[in-house]
């Protein structure tokens, strides 16, 4: 008969299940840092014309430069949200981290000049025993708008705390 | 066909719905990575974290070997390994990877991938896949699972209307 495992949820992270937290918009997305997330992605080899050759790209089905849909458009701000290291974070106190998963649905592609507006949550949680002892699995979805209003992208992210 | 492993469009030849079949394997797209890909990635994702750049702070959070790369990177090389595969214009509809073990330095990654399934719904000609990305060991570091639209030969995917 299993023992009753400790509870790691905390009034904290219960009170912010499902609600969105974060609203932020980001920079006009650049053409310079779609082609320098493409070189990185590939490096050493040279990435897909798409990402850095506008002519190239015009002739595509695209019509133009578009980044790679994994692409990040929240980058180097001036002023750190804490909430970059997991919506949580602060909601757990003491207990250590690691990624456990990613998982993108993708909708209208991301352009140079596109403003991104996102939203972020706590969707849901588990708790199981693992190696590392009682384990939290808390998914974190984040949603991406363009400034048309056309869904880019739904991410959930499964982080690991124990 | 495009060098499997350069990442190179394959415009000359775009991969329809039609020439898929349950049970097709990708063309593997592998990498061998450490430092000088993380530290670019670090550069562009603002992802600074010690455990990915300093071996003393990797130690101590448990890994004896150092300073260990990113999972988003290796979520960047499975969205390679489909662009290789079907082309840059590929239509990647959702991916979904689980990180399950630690990205070594020197390890060799090889993104390889499995057509599970094929299915039309809403007009899309959708292809469903198991993904994986393996290191020089053989083993599963990333599994995951990815859709994708293609064209069809009886009629254009979403994006080409």
């Amino acid at each position: 008969m299993a023992t009753e495992a400790r509870s790691l949820v905390t009034p904290e992270l219960e009170a912010r299940r499902g609600v969105w937290l974060r609203e932020r918009h980001s920079e006009p997305i650049s053409a310079s840092a779609i082609r320098r997330w493409a070189i990185a992605v590939y490096w050493p080899d040279a990435p897909p014309r798409l990402y850095w050759d506008e002519e190239h790209a015009r002739g595509t089905r695209f019509g133009g430069i578009v980044a790679p849909a994994e692409f990040n458009a929240f980058t180097w701000p001036v002023e750190r949200d804490p909430a970059d290291s997991g919506l949580e974070t602060d909601a757990l106190p003491g207990l250590r981290s690691m990624a456990g998963g990613t998982r993108d649905r993708y909708g209208e592609p991301m352009r140079p000049g596109d403003v991104i507006r996102e939203r972020a949550r706590i969707a849901d949680w588990e708790q199981r025993d693992t190696r590392l002892g009682p384990t939290l699995f808390i998914h974190s979805e984040t949603e991406w708008i363009n400034q048309r209003g056309e869904l880019v992208r739904s991410r959930l992210i499964t982080s690991i705390r124990y | 066909m495009a060098d499997e492993d350069r990442g190179e469009p394959l415009d000359s030849a775009p991969l329809y719905f039609e020439d898929v079949a349950v049970g097709d394997e990708l063309p593997t797209w592998s990498r061998e990575t450490g430092l000088v890909h993380w530290n670019r990635f670090a550069a562009v994702n603002d992802e600074f974290y010690d455990v990915h750049m300093d071996d003393g702070a990797a130690r101590a959070a448990e890994n004896p070997q150092g300073a260990f790369g990113m999972g988003m990177l290796r979520f960047s090389y499975l969205h390679n390994l489909l662009r290789a595969w079907a082309g840059e214009q590929v239509d990647v509809r959702e991916l979904g990877c689980r990180y399950r073990a630690v990205n070594q330095k020197g390890d060799v990654l090889s993104c390889s991938g499995r057509v599970s399934g094929t299915r039309v719904e809403g007009g899309d000609h959708l292809v469903e896949l198991e993904l994986d990305v393996r290191n020089q060991l053989g083993e599963s570091t990333t599994p995951a699972q990815a859709v994708v639209a293609l064209p069809s030969r009886g009629g254009e995917a979403r994006g080409a209307d």
